[in-house]
């Protein structure tokens, strides 16, 4: 979005946040469900996209966490926890796995560390449906509350749609701080050259395994999320098609760009229901869509509009040193 | 024991199977860069193709010959000329989500045009057993394993004995100087994709008689794919031949004696000890790591 005046920039920002907060107000039960998940998985993609598009460490993995948050609010809350602690214990426990997920990218790259996380997944689906004596097996957990906020119950699809947009504010926030920090700075030194990153002093193994654990958490906290919204969860979503949807919504979007895994997730969970009226065709659309855009551009939409900006830029400076050589000219 | 010899049997013929997938696979990623996540789905579109072609009233060895075609056309040609290259030149990622893509959409495709239920498929081997060593072994197991030698044999054959295997070997292992010493690359790269096609063309007829021909077959299949040519060794054919044959065997002796339930588990953690220990594959050689 570089290129815009900065007041314009903040105008559009609250305008967008006036109406995800306005709008829905009088959204039918199923828009506000499909609304939260968008919500929810733009946390799941933000997580992965730091570790990917900042990072530059492909995971396969992402699923996987979201169903081990999931599963431990579904747990904690069917058992009397609240889910703020629920979340806590979904970020510290997919903190750590993913802190021991990344020690493989330690020693393997690019496409064998795909395959690790891939592997991984499937571990983590298999764990779900066979530990039937924590998880309910196939049967899966019903009836997971959801919480109540300051004493107000979001049983209710509306507030606790306010719930999935607090968060997704919340982790926003500290996502857009992170990557200012001196940490982003060093995931991206490990994006562009490892080699270079640690010559200059960067510790590339701790932030390595920094972007693997936090992009994870943020996996746990979407997780955490997910089972209140649904209020029942068994594995099924927590296959590996769920960690390919969100490394499509992280590239669809633009991996590497702040806003990529919002339009991403909002591709992914909102373009299906727009397509809906074209009945069994809608999956298929969307695939022959997501090939053409790849085709069109492999960085994704806010590649697109990186470009055009760009071009834009460099024209517009041109312009300007044409202007200023014929005044030059003129001058002499 | 005698349940350990049919346990060797049925898990060396999937794992056949799953070798003639992994040898696509393996070449597709030497020659282009391309890690087919649709490698699966790939497996599971020509039974439909043959079975469409039976529909429309063509006897089943018409229906073979009209299905292998109609793959190297569309799973080969187009796929080469539609994604493939246009992406090449941007790296393997999004090529790889486009795959993934792919995948999405030929699983719909059939689930639309064709059938969301399994569908029986014809067997090209008589069903029934033959005694061997005092062993019921199933026709369909010998005839499995017959048919994927052979394809393996004529495949190294091509590759190692023939004026054409090498222009595709040095195609695939330096295009720059090929181009120099007069191999057509662009030509070579397309003969392996075409090839690709061809023996996920070949799978797709042996392994769909005996798991049914369902849109959502590609999935395991696919995976099965993937861990025996990176088990075996991601740049090398005979490694992807190797692999397929141990992923086959390691998955019928996990499913006997570990357990049915994490039967898919011990694959998976083979493979995580593979790329940790050895990632260059069993009998890979190590690639040149890039800076």
């Amino acid at each position: 979005m570089r290129g815009f005046a900065k007041p314009l920039k903040i105008a559009l920002g609250l305008a967008v946040i006036a109406a995800l907060i306005i709008v829905p107000m009088n959204f039918n039960r199923y828009g506000l469900f499909i609304l939260s998940q968008w919500a929810v998985m733009s946390i799941a993609a933000m997580g992965l996209n730091l570790t990917l598009g900042y990072a530059g460490q492909v995971s396969l993995a992402q699923g996987a966490f979201v169903g081990i948050g999931a599963y431990a609010a579904a747990i904690m809350t069917t058992h009397g926890w609240p889910l703020p602690a629920a979340i806590l214990v979904a970020i510290a426990l997919s903190f750590a796995i993913g802190w021991v997920l990344g020690y493989p990218a330690l020693r393997v790259q690019h496409h064998y560390l795909a395959f690790v996380t891939l592997a991984f997944s499937t571990l983590a689906f298999l764990v779900f449906r066979n530990e039937s004596w924590l998880t309910g097996g196939i049967y899966g957990i019903s009836n997971i509350p959801r919480p109540h906020i300051l004493g107000i119950a979001t049983n209710k699809p509306l507030p606790f749609y306010y719930v999935c947009l607090g968060s997704l504010a919340i982790v926003s926030l500290a996502v857009w701080w992170l990557i200012r920090s001196p940490w982003g700075r060093a995931f991206m030194a490990l994006r562009e050259n490892p080699l270079r990153a640690q010559s200059l002093g960067i510790d590339t193994r701790r932030y390595t395994l920094m972007a693997f654990a936090i992009g994870s958490a943020l996996g746990g906290v979407a997780g955490a999320l997910y089972a209140p919204l649904t209020q029942y969860i068994d594995p099924v979503p927590f296959n590996l098609s769920l960690s390919l949807d969100l490394l499509m919504m992280v590239i669809v979007g633009g991996a590497g760009f702040y806003f990529g895994p919002f339009l991403g997730a909002m591709i992914a969970v909102l373009l299906p229901e727009w397509l809906r009226f074209t009945e069994g065709y809608y999956l298929m659309l969307y695939a022959v869509a997501v090939m053409l855009l790849l085709i069109w551009s492999p960085t994704g939409i806010l590649g697109i509009l990186d470009r055009y900006l760009a071009e834009r830029r460099t024209k517009a400076a041109s312009a300007l040193r044409a202007v200023a050589k014929s005044r030059l000219e003129t001058a002499q | 024991m005698s349940n350990l010899f049919d346990l060797l049997v049925a898990g060396l013929a999937t794992g056949a199977i799953y070798a003639l997938v992994a040898v696509g696979f393996t070449l597709l990623w030497q020659t282009s860069q391309t890690i087919n996540f649709a490698q699966g789905e790939f497996v599971m579109l020509p039974a439909f193709l043959m079975l469409a072609a039976m529909h429309v009233g063509a006897p089943f060895w018409l229906a073979i010959i009209l299905g292998i075609l109609l793959s190297m056309i569309l799973l080969g040609l187009a796929f080469k000329l539609l994604l493939v290259d246009p992406m090449m030149r941007h790296g393997v990622l999004p090529l790889a989500i486009a795959t993934m893509a792919l995948a999405i959409g030929l699983k719909e495709a059939v689930k639309q045009f064709f059938s969301a239920e399994a569908s029986p498929f014809p067997s090209i081997v008589p069903t029934g057993d033959v005694s061997i060593l005092d062993h019921a072994v199933s026709l369909q197991s010998i005839g499995v394993l017959v048919v994927a030698i052979l394809a393996v044999v004529g495949l190294t054959t091509l590759l190692n004995r023939t004026s054409l295997g090498h222009q595709m070997q040095a195609a695939a292992q330096n295009p720059t100087v090929a181009r120099i010493i007069w191999v057509p690359v662009e030509r070579m790269i397309l003969l392996t994709f075409l090839i690709n096609a061809f023996l996920v063309a070949l799978a797709s007829l042996l392994i769909t008689p005996i798991y049914l021909a369902k849109f959502s077959s590609g999935e395991v299949l696919g995976q099965a794919a993937f861990i025996a040519a990176i088990v075996g060794g991601f740049n090398q054919v005979r490694g992807a031949i190797a692999g397929g044959l141990l992923i086959g065997v390691l998955d019928n002796l996990a499913a006997a004696y570990v357990s049915t339930q994490y039967r898919a588990a011990v694959p998976m953690i083979f493979l995580i000890a593979v790329i940790l220990f050895r990632p260059q594959g069993l009998l890979g050689r190590a690639e040149e790591r890039t800076v």
